[in-house]
C-alpha cells in the first residue's frame, strides 16, 4: 500500500511538470485548499478536524493524499515556516498541497500532525467519500460501507454523485445502504423516506445494520419506530439463525477434530480391548513428523512446501504406525487380558514419549506453516469458513471412510474382525493372531499419526499436544460405545456440537466440564455407550 | 468390646506389627533429633527434611487409601487425586481465614484474592470455615458425599474396569478445569497460599511443623489400622471376592454395589484427610493437584509397593516420592520423566506383585511360581471381566 501511494505521489507529480494546463490547474485547486492546510500547522485537535473537513471539501484531487497521510502519521508541519509536508518512507519530504520535493534541509521544528481517536472516526468517514469515486471497485465499495457506518450527512452529495455513476450492482447496493443509513441519521428526512431506508438497510441484515437501526431516537413516529423494530426483530432472527448454523459449523469442525483423535483408539480400545493411555503421545509424534517433514523441504526445496502435507501424512501412518507396532510387541503382548496394568504401563509411555520429544525438540512450541490451499477464509452466507477447517473435516471423513472400507472389504479387516470376534477360532483357522494384534494396533497408531498431521495445522505442535486430547477421545469412544466405529464417529460429532453450542452460554471451560459431566452421567446410564455391541461379543 | 479387640488382634499380624512399630519410632525419633539436638550435630534432621517426611506420610496415606479400593476391591481409581485435593481446599480454607488481617490487603474477612478479584462478600460456601471443627467435618464430608454420590450412580449401574477408570478420571479433570476458574471463588490458578496460622500455631514454625509431622505419622497409623481391620474381617473377605469374581459374588447374594460404595466412600475420606495434613506443611494448595496425572502417578506408588499390602503402597509412596525429591532436584531431572515411565513400565511387566508383594510371595515358601502365576492370571481375567 505504501508503495503504491508513493507511487501515486510521484505519478501526479510526473504529470504536473510534463502538463503546464495541469499544473495551472492544480494551482487554482490550491487557493481553498492551501487555506484548508493551514489549519494543520496549529498542532490543535480542533484545528486538525476543521482543516479534515475543509480539505475533504475541497474537492482537489490532493485531498485524498492528504488525508491518508495524516491518517498514516505521515503528515508533517512546521509552524514557523506555517508549511505542510508529506513525507514518505524514505523520509524524503513533498510539498502537502502541489506534491513538489522539498528540497534541503527539513525545518527544524518538523513534526508529524497530531490525530487522536475522534479524528480517527472522522478521517476514516472522510476517507470515505473521497474513494467513493475511485477507479478500484473494491476501494469504491469499501468506501460506501465506511460512509454506511460513520452515517456522516456531509457525505451525502458524495454518495449520490457516485450512485449516479455507478454500474457495479453490488457497489450501488452498497452506496444505497450508505444514503439510507445517512437518511435515517439525519433530522430532515421524512416519515415515508425513512420507511424506505429502513426496509433498504433491513435487507442489509447484519450487525451493523442492527446497530444503525438500534440507534434510530425514540421520538420517532409510530409508524417508523413500528417499522424500525420489526426490521431488528427481523434482523436479530437471521443473525440468530447464521450464528446457529456457525456454531454447528464449529462443532462439526471440533467434531472432526475428536473423530480423527478418537478413530485410532476405537480401533486400540474398541476393538482390542487395550487402554492406550499413549495414544495421545501417537497423536503428537505424528505432529511433529510434519514439523520435520516441512523444515526438511524449507532446507532443500522450498517451492515443494505446498505438498509437505501430502508427504507427512503417509510417513506420519508409517511413523507412529511403526512405533505402535514396537510398542505392542515389547509391552502390550505381554498384558493382555489385564486392562488396568495395560492403562498403568501406557501412561508410563506416554511420559518416556513426551520427555523423548522434549528432550529432542525442545519444550517450546514448533512453527508448523500452513500450505497455501489451507490458509485464508471465505464467507458463506452470514459466516466465515476457514480452509484449514474445511480441509480437516474432508480428511476427517476421508480417513474414517477408508478405515471402514478396510475393515470391511480387505483381508486384512476380515482377519482382524475374525480375531476380535472370536480369537481361538480364528487361530484355528490358521489367522496368525498375534501378528493381526501387532498390525492392528499399529494401525491404530498409525492413523492417530495421521491426526497429528491435521492436528499440527490448527493447534501448537509442543510434547503435551496428545495430552489435551487423550481425555476426550477416551469420552468419545466410551460414548459412542466401545468396539462400534459409527459409535466413534456419531459420538465424535454430538460431542464437538454440544461443545459449541454450550460454550456461548456457559463459557468455554464451563461448556466442558457441563460436557464431562454429562457424559459421566450417561455412562451411568448405558455404561456400555450410545451404540453398544449385544450378543456374545459383549461378553468377550 | 469383645468382638472389636478380636478384629483388632486378628487383624495385627507380624508384618502390620512391624509396619506400626517403624512408623510410630520414626514419628518420636524423628521430632526429637529436629528439637533437642543442635543444627551442628551430625545426626540432627533439618526442620526442611520433617516437612519433606511429613509430605512423604501425607502420600503414604493417599497410597493406603488407593490400595484399599484397588488392592482388596479392583476399583482402579484415576480420580483418587481429587479427593486428595479437596481435603487440601477444605484446609486450605481455613488456613486463609485464619490470616485475617494479616493479608496484604488486610481485609479482616475477605482472603486476598477475593479482594483481588474486587468481591465485595464472601460467598456463602466460604461460612463457616473459620471454626477448626466445621472445617474438620468438611475435610471428611466434602470428599465423602462426592464419592458417595459418584460411586451411587457408577456402582448401581455396574460401570466398572477401565471404564470407571476413565470417568473418575474425567471428574478430577472437570474439577481441575473448574478450580482453575477465577469465578469458582477458590483463588484461579494462584490457589490458596501465604497461610500463617494453625490453630492459634505459626505454620512456618519449627514445632509447629514437627508437630504436623507427628500428626501425619498417627494418621496413617490410624489409617492403615482401619485398612486392616476392614481388610481382615468378614467385609474385607466378600472386598476380595468382588474383586476376584463380582458376578459370582452378586449371585451368592452379596450386595456388590453397597460393599462397593462403602469402601470408595471411606477411602475417598482417607485421601481428603491425606490432603488437609499435606496443604499446612507444604504451604499452598492449587487446581494442579487436582491433575489427572497425580492420580494415577499415586496408583503407581500402590503398584511399586504391592498391590493389597496395604503397608506395601505406603513404602511405595514413600519410596517413589524420595526418588523424585531426589532427582528432579539434582543434574538427572531432565530424566526423571524417564525414570518414572520406565518405573509405570518395568513394574507392570516385572514386578506385578511390587516391593513388598514378592517378598511375601517368596516367604510364604510358594515353590511352584509357575503355578501361582497361572492362577493369578485367571483371577486377573475374571477381575477385568
Amino acid at each position: 500500500m505504501a508503495v503504491a501511494r508513493a507511487l501515486l505521489v510521484a505519478l501526479t507529480f510526473a504529470c504536473a511538470v510534463v502538463c503546464g494546463l495541469v499544473f495551472d490547474q492544480a494551482a487554482a485547486d490550491a487557493a481553498p485548499l492551501d487555506q484548508a492546510i493551514a489549519h494543520f500547522t496549529a498542532d490543535d485537535f480542533d484545528e486538525t478536524l476543521a482543516g479534515v473537513n475543509e480539505v475533504a471539501a475541497s474537492g482537489s484531487a490532493r485531498a485524498e493524499i492528504i488525508i491518508t497521510a495524516l491518517q498514516n502519521g505521515k503528515l508533517m508541519f512546521s509552524a514557523e515556516k506555517k508549511a505542510v509536508y508529506i513525507q514518505d518512507d524514505a523520509g524524503n519530504l513533498t510539498q502537502a498541497a502541489t506534491g513538489q520535493t522539498v528540497g534541503g534541509a527539513p525545518p527544524d521544528d518538523l513534526d508529524n500532525v497530531k490525530i487522536n481517536n475522534r479524528l480517527r472516526g472522522i478521517i476514516a468517514a472522510a476517507l470515505g467519500q473521497l474513494t467513493l469515486l475511485s477507479r478500484d471497485p473494491q476501494k469504491r465499495y469499501d468506501a460506501a460501507q465506511a460512509v454506511f457506518k460513520s452515517r456522516a450527512a456531509s457525505a451525502l452529495p458524495a454518495v449520490e454523485a457516485a450512485l449516479a455513476k455507478e454500474t457495479d450492482g453490488r457497489i450501488k447496493r452498497a452506496l444505497e445502504e450508505a444514503r439510507a443509513a445517512i437518511a435515517l441519521n439525519r433530522s430532515g428526512t421524512s416519515d415515508p423516506d425513512k420507511l424506505a431506508a429502513i426496509k433498504i438497510v433491513a435487507r442489509r441484515g447484519d450487525q451493523d445494520a442492527l446497530a444503525l437501526l438500534a440507534d434510530i431516537p425514540a421520538h420517532e413516529s409510530p409508524a417508523v419506530a413500528r417499522a424500525a423494530s420489526a426490521a431488528i426483530g427481523g434482523i436479530q432472527t437471521r443473525l440468530s439463525v447464521w450464528e446457529a448454523v456457525q456454531n454447528a459449523w464449529y462443532g462439526i469442525s471440533l467434531g472432526s477434530v475428536l473423530l480423527l483423535a478418537a478413530i485410532g483408539l476405537a480401533i486400540t480400545f474398541g476393538v482390542m480391548g487395550v487402554i492406550n493411555m499413549a495414544h495421545g503421545e501417537m497423536v503428537m509424534l505424528g505432529a511433529y513428523v510434519t514439523f520435520v517433514v516441512q523444515e526438511a523441504i524449507r532446507r532443500y526445496d522450498p517451492a515443494l512446501f505446498d505438498y509437505s502435507l501430502a508427504a507427512a501424512i503417509p510417513l506420519a501412518f508409517l511413523f507412529a504406525g511403526a512405533v505402535g507396532i514396537l510398542i505392542e510387541r515389547t509391552i502390550i503382548r505381554f498384558l493382555y487380558g489385564r486392562p488396568l496394568e495395560t492403562l498403568l504401563a501406557t501412561w508410563g509411555l506416554s511420559l518416556i514419549l513426551q520427555q523423548a520429544v522434549r528432550t529432542a525438540f525442545g519444550p517450546t512450541n514448533k512453527e508448523v506453516g500452513n500450505p497455501s490451499f489451507m490458509s485464508g477464509a471465505f464467507d458463506l452466507g452470514g459466516m466465515v469458513i476457514t480452509y484449514n477447517r474445511l480441509w480437516i473435516v474432508c480428511f476427517a471423513l476421508a480417513a474414517f471412510v477408508a478405515l471402514i472400507a478396510l475393515l470391511r472389504w480387505s483381508r486384512f479387516g476380515l482377519e482382524m474382525r475374525a480375531v476380535t470376534q472370536n480369537r481361538a477360532m480364528a487361530a484355528s483357522m490358521g489367522i496368525r493372531t498375534s501378528r493381526i494384534d501387532a498390525l492392528t494396533f499399529g494401525l491404530g497408531s498409525g492413523i492417530a499419526g495421521m491426526a497429528g498431521v491435521a492436528l499440527s495445522q490448527i493447534d501448537n505442535v509442543s510434547p503435551n499436544l496428545g495430552q489435551g486430547y487423550i481425555i476426550d477421545s477416551f469420552m468419545v469412544v466410551v460414548f459412542g460405545g466401545v468396539g462400534n466405529l459409527w459409535g466413534t464417529f456419531v459420538g465424535s460429532f454430538l460431542l464437538g456440537i454440544a461443545n459449541k453450542f454450550l460454550e456461548p452460554y456457559a463459557g468455554a471451560v464451563l461448556g466442558k466440564i457441563a460436557i464431562l459431566v454429562l457424559i459421566i452421567l450417561f455412562i451411568q446410564k448405558r455404561p456400555r455407550g450410545l451404540f453398544a455391541l449385544r450378543g456374545r461379543a459383549v461378553e468377550a | 468390646m469383645r468382638a472389636g479387640s478380636h478384629i483388632l488382634i486378628r487383624s495385627l499380624d507380624r508384618g502390620a506389627a512391624v509396619f506400626l512399630i517403624a512408623v510410630g519410632a520414626i514419628a518420636i525419633v524423628v521430632p526429637l533429633l529436629n528439637l533437642a539436638l543442635p543444627n551442628s550435630s551430625f545426626i540432627h534432621v533439618s526442620t526442611y527434611l520433617v516437612t519433606l517426611l511429613g509430605k512423604y506420610a501425607c502420600y503414604a496415606i493417599l497410597a493406603l487409601s488407593i490400595d484399599l479400593i484397588w488392592g482388596y476391591c479392583g476399583i482402579l481409581s484415576l480420580g483418587h487425586g481429587a479427593f486428595f485435593a479437596l481435603g487440601g481446599y477444605a484446609m486450605g480454607m481455613y488456613l486463609m481465614r485464619q490470616i485475617g488481617s494479616r493479608g496484604v490487603y488486610a481485609d479482616p474477612i475477605l482472603p486476598d484474592f477475593m479482594v483481588f478479584l474486587n468481591w465485595k462478600e464472601l460467598p456463602v460456601y466460604w461460612y463457616g470455615f473459620q471454626h477448626f471443627p466445621y472445617a474438620a467435618l468438611m475435610i471428611v464430608a466434602v470428599p465423602g458425599v462426592l464419592a458417595f454420590v459418584f460411586g451411587w450412580f457408577a456402582f448401581r449401574s455396574r460401570v466398572s474396569g477401565v471404564y470407571l477408570s476413565i470417568i473418575t478420571q474425567a471428574l478430577t479433570y472437570a474439577l481441575m478445569l473448574g478450580f482453575f476458574r477465577n469465578n469458582f471463588g477458590f483463588g484461579g490458578n494462584n490457589g490458596l497460599t501465604d497461610f500463617k496460622d494453625i490453630l492459634g500455631f505459626d505454620v512456618r514454625s519449627e514445632a509447629t511443623r514437627d508437630a504436623l509431622f507427628v500428626v501425619s505419622c498417627l494418621a496413617l497409623m490410624l489409617g492403615f489400622l482401619v485398612c486392616r481391620v476392614i481388610v481382615g474381617s468378614k467385609l474385607g473377605k466378600v472386598l476380595v471376592a468382588i474383586r476376584d469374581a463380582e458376578a459370582r459374588t452378586r449371585f451368592l447374594g452379596y450386595r456388590v454395589e453397597s460393599y462397593k460404595l462403602f469402601v470408595f466412600t471411606l477411602s475417598a475420606c482417607m485421601a481428603g484427610i491425606a490432603g488437609a495434613l499435606y496443604v499446612p506443611q507444604v504451604g499452598i494448595i492449587n487446581p494442579s493437584e487436582f491433575a489427572p496425572g497425580n492420580s494415577i502417578e499415586a496408583v503407581i506408588w500402590v503398584a511399586v509397593g504391592g498391590r493389597g499390602t496395604l503397608a506395601g503402597a505406603a513404602l511405595g509412596a514413600v519410596l517413589v516420592n524420595y526418588a523424585k525429591t531426589t532427582f528432579t532436584s539434582g543434574m538427572l531431572a531432565p530424566y526423571w520423566l524417564f525414570m518414572l515411565g520406565g518405573l509405570f513400565i518395568g513394574v507392570t511387566l516385572l514386578l506385578p506383585r511390587g516391593i513388598v508383594g514378592t517378598l511375601q510371595h517368596w516367604t510364604a515358601g510358594k515353590r511352584n511360581r509357575a503355578s501361582a502365576a497361572a492362577e493369578e492370571g485367571v483371577s486377573e481375567l475374571a477381575a477385568a471381566e
